[in-house]
């Protein structure tokens, strides 16, 4: 006989009660499960859509001379006394403390050149990576694969009239128009896409590029942090991070987020009410067995050990199952929230510790004032006839 | 040297602008091995002196000394452990836990005290055979009669060896066959050494006393 056989024996009796208050609990515990759990699977997979919507850091070559624009964003000088950046020098960025917080690191190599008698700006990029990032881009055609493929844009199609299929030649070499996109109303549209390292060749610039866009986004992302790093390791580079895009997405986490704390918020407020109400009755019912307690020499401490024992049992539980309960309901709902049909679900052993730590929490503390109260009684009062 | 010594005790409940008098300076002496029972009418206070003797009930003024110890003068939770180690209770509703066995009942007090399991359950055995159950330690209160539940209730009582036995009403809610054979188990209780004060209403029961204490408007009268 301990005092925790006292809890165990009591909970056993009282099961129905103890039921309502385990899943008054589950419950304010599995929304809560479920709105993090939820909350967090669809900002990753909004992170995700939205890191394909394109680069958020900008790396170009430290420069005081003429200015090319590319998608509004103004670039170094790319045809007089520009100091480009050594293409090998970008392995530098994986060495940056955040290296995991990016996505996508996309070179280019910009250069101006003559095809068919008109003066076009041609593109050297990496094509798997600039058509994984632009998935905005439309390709009419087939994507390009090998080196002598090129990517028209919709206008300079019309210019060059080249179709896919079509053969240019550029500076005396043969290249096949694989595909041409659709109109993008941006800089794209007249530009000629190459691989970068044919591009590199055409424009005499070997193991060099002209800028590279980053892709680097998750909830909490430091990218401020992340351009210092970059720009310490690339000192001869000017490294920005496009505001507006990430301003924009984590101001969109941000309302999933607070939404989230607010609903668990009213839900641990509920779960607190129903567990001091349950927990309080109960004490209440059992006030002459208090007063027994206390008439034959337990201490004070003793009769909230045995109250709050109770309360932790049945918390504990209650976390579990909330858990439990929480994760089956964000696995069912996450389809149907989330925008990608694909969207996965985050298994995450901090929700699960951290749901039932909450619940034992929760559970504890609004049992404290019933244990305090079951303890300060009067075994005199409490035994009446005696 | 007295085992229960009670000097000028008073005890006063206010109750708004009235104030009770339940007990006006009472002096008792009891001697270890003694068997009392205190009488009286209702509101005599004879509950009001056995609460205020089991250390639940401060009094008003005077002075309770337990086998040389100030009750009231105990600090904190140390009055407590003095019920736990020198007292034992027998309730008149008896107060048996409803979810608990006759055995885990009568382990109660030992919750508290450091000892094993299963030491805890031998003693308990021991008294619930000593009152006569010896063959029901696993029955729940409501597979018990009336009588049983009291014996459950002064095996409880008895099982961490109290110095002092305090019963209030122990057949108030029995038969008269019953109540004759429950004061018979305090008569052994007594005859073994155990020192018993009782309440009781019943007259029949002063037979089983050495000595009885009559009180009347929280005054003894006869002794």
């Amino acid at each position: 006989m301990r005092l925790s056989t006292i809890s165990l024996n009591n909970l056993r009796r009282r099961k129905v009660k103890m039921a309502f208050l385990t899943i008054g609990l589950m419950v304010g515990i599995a929304t809560i499960v479920t709105l993090v759990t939820l909350t967090r699977s669809m900002s990753t997979d909004i992170e995700r859509k939205m890191d394909e919507f394109g680069a958020n850091i900008l790396i170009t070559p430290q420069s005081t001379a003429l200015s090319m624009n590319y998608g509004g964003i103004s670039l170094g000088g790319v045809t007089f006394d520009q100091r480009e950046i050594r293409e090998s020098d970008l392995a530098r960025i994986k060495t940056i403390a955040n290296h995991k917080n990016i996505s996508a690191v996309s070179p280019k190599v910009l250069g101006g050149i003559r095809i068919n008698n008109h003066d076009v700006l041609l593109v050297g990029v990496h094509f798997e990576g600039e058509l994984k990032m632009k998935q905005w881009w439309k390709v009419f055609g087939n994507e390009p694969k090998s080196d002598n493929d090129l990517l028209l844009g919709s206008e300079a199609s019309k210019v060059l009239n080249a179709s896919p299929g079509d053969t240019l030649e550029i500076r005396g070499e043969q290249f096949t128009v694989s595909g041409v996109l659709d109109q993008t109303g941006s800089q794209d549209d007249s530009l000629v896409f190459s691989s970068l390292k044919k591009a590199q060749k055409l424009l005499g610039k070997e193991g060099k590029i002209t800028l590279a866009e980053v892709a680097a986004l998750c909830s909490g992302c430091p990218i401020g942090d992340m351009v210092t790093q970059i720009a310490e390791k690339l000192p001869e580079a000017k490294v920005s991070a496009i505001q507006q895009v990430v301003e924009g997405r984590l101001k969109t986490l941000d309302q999933f987020k607070r939404f989230s704390y607010a609903m668990a918020g009213v839900v641990v407020f509920i779960g607190s009410l129903i567990v001091f109400v349950t927990m309080m009755g109960s004490v209440n019912e059992r006030t002459v067995e208090i007063g027994v307690f206390r008439a034959i020499g337990f201490r004070r401490s003793h009769i909230m050990r045995i109250i709050l024992l109770e309360a932790a049992l049945v918390s504990l539980l209650a976390g579990i199952l909330g858990y439990a309960a929480g994760m089956g309901v964000a696995t069912l709902t996450l389809p149907f929230m989330a925008e990608a049909k694909n969207a996965k679900l985050l298994w995450d052993y901090w929700v699960a510790g951290g749901s039932v730590g909450l619940a034992l929490l929760l559970g504890l503390l609004a049992s404290l004032y019933p244990a305090l109260h079951a303890s300060k009684m009067d075994p005199t009062e409490a035994l009446r006839a005696l | 040297m007295s085992l229960i010594k009670i000097e000028n005790l008073t005890k006063h409940y206010t109750s708004g602008e009235e104030t009770v008098e339940a007990l006006r300076g009472i002096d008792i002496s009891i001697e270890a091995g003694e068997f009392i029972t205190i009488m009286g009418q209702s509101g005599s206070g004879k509950s009001t002196l056995l609460s205020v003797l089991g250390g639940m009930n401060h009094p008003t003024g005077g002075e309770v000394e337990m086998a040389g110890v100030r009750l009231y003068q105990l600090p904190g939770e140390k009055l407590a452990d003095f019920r736990a180690s020198r007292l034992g209770f027998v309730f008149q509703a008896f107060h048996l836990i409803p979810y608990l066995t006759a055995v885990e009942n009568v382990m109660l007090p030992l919750a508290i005290v450091k000892m094993k399991g299963a030491e805890k359950r031998v003693k308990a055995a021991a008294a619930l055979a000593q009152v006569g159950l010896g063959g029901k330690l696993d029955r729940l209160p409501n597979q018990l009669s009336g009588g049983e539940q009291e014996r459950v209730a002064i095996a409880r009582a008895i099982v961490n060896d109290p110095a002092i036995l305090l019963a209030d009403e122990p057949t108030g809610n029995l038969d008269s066959a019953t109540s004759n054979e429950v004061m018979a188990l305090f008569r052994r209780l007594n005859d073994a050494g155990q020192t018993i004060v009782m309440v009781t209403h019943n007259p029949d029961n002063g037979q089983y006393a050495d000595r009885t204490i009559t009180l009347k408007d929280g005054m003894v009268v006869a002794e």
